[in-house]
């Protein structure tokens, strides 16, 4: 499957290379050193303190690029950054091939749309949206008149007269993002456009983003810790920990090839790091694993928790080589199953169904035997 | 509840509410009409509207800005001058005016090359009386205004430059609305206080009627000529007061 997936990646490069198409690739994976004239080109680099953000990103116009991490990986700074609200102390920021590092935020082509929306109270929605639209010029009739068009897209022409304290949140995300949107931003940034939702509103609104989105004709940059949010919006992924890239790709990419316990655990794979000779990997910490994929060198071996099959007592027939002794350490349901976390010579999740964990009689502590077919598990190179 | 704190307590109450009986129970109530509608009160009384008036607004137009600079930005230093501005709060009025009339007097270190370039003097008149009631009346508004610059989300100024907004313009459109009621507050204060400024005012203006003689000042002169006059001044102010402070109860009175 990936050899495949590789292939079709170097020959689009080739295309790339012959035809001098760039942007009308769906996946603009290219490490081209050409500079883009469109589109976002940047290396951020941030110092705070202790902490050093070094994040390279580029993008097509159209492209919908994800920033994906734990919380305080830099994702958000990174976003500032792109903003011109944090300085960068090394780097460098093209934007439709132009130079950007010392250009102010008023004067950046850029459109944000914050956490928390920062809609100004004091202003009608209208007026929020005919904000920006003021500043680069218009008069008053106008940037009005733009902005009843905005939210009139934004499905909302009938809260224009409204105060944002009177919007609910899905209504005053859409205002924020049409406020961002009436500057006819090069780069659109969303910081974790969802995250201030509650549930339900939350997945109509991921729905009306990706619309949005999906029309928007420039660069957009979104900020989330959600691997949700961050794969249905967006068609590249950027994980970011610690402030720097640790994995890059399409979404189907990442959640088939994770490369860090970080996103493993966000795409519910059990992961784990060795060295791989034909059939076999040998964990860094642990004992081998067989797999199907021949390989040699350092790789990566991932299953689903729904490959584990657990026994109380040590399964006789030699069929299953991927058996290991553990113990249970924790158990909690997921969805309509049981999530075994298991410790002992391989730590890993399992997930059973809720009868397979009354027989087995599963409790913290109880010893069990777990086993795993090679045929389920995947290996890569690391 | 304990006798040992009720009482002091009450006495503390008694303490300040009893000149203020007093002066309503002492207050020539037939007279009061003919007092207060006499030429001298008027006169007084639009002097110190108009002074204390003109103090807020040079207040405002000085001391905002002032507050911004001690509430968003860093300079080294600022703690210093934070405690400076303030310093007005605590000094004596009568030490303002002194202070005023070395600096801005015909020979002060400032006011005599006022005098010699354009002529200008300003002690002993109208803006004398504006600028001595401003030295007083302002650190109560860019403390007020800076509490509440610092209270408000400068996130929002960042938003509005990612708009395209100028600093300038993200102050203006932005800031000022959002702390519209901190720089009000702040303002009733400052004029409040400069409706009452006596000591900085006679020292740097002094007590001419009709030019410099503010209320206070005449309430003063009055209390030795004439003290049926001065219990009317007195309550003017004193209903000058209250309003102020029925203004901003929402602000304090609340509180609890």
């Amino acid at each position: 499957m990936s050899n495949t997936e590789d292939v079709m990646d170097e020959t689009e490069d080739v295309m790339d290379e012959t035809e001098d198409v760039m942007d009308e690739t769906e996946d603009v994976m290219d490490e081209t050193e050409d500079v883009m004239d469109e589109g976002l080109d940047a290396r951020l680099v941030v110092d705070r303190g202790p902490f050093r953000l070094d994040v390279s990103l580029t993008a097509a116009p159209s492209d919908v690029v994800a920033l994906l991490g734990p919380n305080g990986a830099g994702k958000t700074t990174a976003l500032r950054a792109l903003a011109g609200l944090v300085p960068l102390t090394d780097g460098h920021l093209r934007l439709d091939g132009r130079e950007l590092d010392r250009t102010p935020p008023e004067s950046r082509p850029v459109g944000v749309v914050f956490q928390d929306y920062l809609l100004f109270p004091h202003l009608t929605a209208l007026d929020n949206v005919a904000f920006g639209p003021r500043c680069h010029g218009a008069t008053k009739a106008e940037a009005r008149a733009q902005a009843a068009g905005w939210l009139e897209r934004m499905g909302l022409a009938d809260h224009a007269g409204a105060k944002p304290r009177r919007l609910s949140g899905g209504q005053a995300q859409r205002v924020a993002l049409a406020r961002a949107l009436a500057t006819h931003p090069r780069l659109l940034l969303l910081d974790e456009p969802l995250a201030a939702l509650d549930a339900r509103t939350r997945l109509e609104v991921r729905a009306q983003l990706r619309r949005h989105l999906a029309d928007f004709e420039a660069v957009a940059v979104l900020v989330t810790h959600d691997p949700l949010d961050a794969m249905v919006l967006a068609d590249r992924l950027i994980v970011v920990e610690h402030g720097e890239v640790v994995q890059e790709g399409t979404p189907s990419d990442i959640a088939r090839h994770p490369r860090t316990d970080y996103i493993a655990q966000l795409v519910g794979l059990n992961l784990y790091r060795g060295h791989a000779d034909g059939h076999t990997v040998r964990l860094d910490a642990g004992p081998a694993l067989t797999t199907t994929e021949l390989l040699s060198g350092p790789a990566f071996v991932a299953f689903p928790p729904s490959a584990v099959t657990l026994h109380r007592e040590r399964p006789t027939g030699a069929s299953a080589r991927n058996l290991w002794r553990c113990e249970v350490a924790g158990l909690e349901t997921h969805g309509d199953q049981i999530r075994a976390d298991l410790t002992g010579e391989l730590p890993l999740a399992a997930d059973l169904t809720t009868v397979a964990a009354a027989e087995l009689d599963l409790r913290p502590g109880a010893p069990v035997w777990a086993t795993v077919k090679a045929a389920q598990t995947h290996a890569y190179p690391a | 509840m304990p006798f040992a704190l009720l009482l002091p307590a009450l006495l503390g109450l008694a303490f300040l509410l009893l000149p203020l009986v007093a002066l309503l129970v002492r207050a020539p109530w037939h007279s009061l009409p003919e007092q207060l509608t006499s030429p001298e009160v008027w006169q007084a009384l639009r002097l110190s509207l108009v002074c204390a008036t003109a103090a807020t607004a040079l207040s405002l137009v000085i001391g905002v800005p002032l507050a911004w600079l001690l509430a968003r930005t860093d300079f080294p230093g600022r703690g210093l001058v934070r405690a400076l501005v303030t310093l007005p709060l605590v000094l004596p009025p009568v030490v303002g005016g002194v202070a005023l009339l070395l600096a801005l007097g015909r020979n002060g270190v400032v006011g005599q090359w006022l005098d010699s370039w354009f002529g200008i003097t300003l002690p002993f008149t109208t803006t004398g009386v504006i600028l001595a009631e401003t030295f007083v009346a302002m650190p109560f508004l860019v403390i007020s205004v800076e509490g509440t610059l610092r209270a408000a989300d400068p996130r929002y100024e960042e938003a509005a430059t990612t708009l395209g907004a100028s600093r300038f313009t993200a102050f203006r459109r932005v800031t000022l609305p959002l702390i519209a009621p901190g720089i009000a507050a702040g303002a009733v204060l400052a004029w409040a206080r400069a409706l009452g400024e006596f000591g900085a005012t006679i020292t740097f203006a002094g007590n001419f009627p009709g030019r410099t003689q503010t209320m206070p000042l005449a309430v003063y002169l009055a209390l030795q000529s004439d003290p049926e006059a001065a219990i009317a001044l007195s309550l003017v102010l004193l209903a000058v007061s209250i309003a102020v402070l029925a203004g901003l109860r929402d602000r304090w009175m609340t509180a609890s």
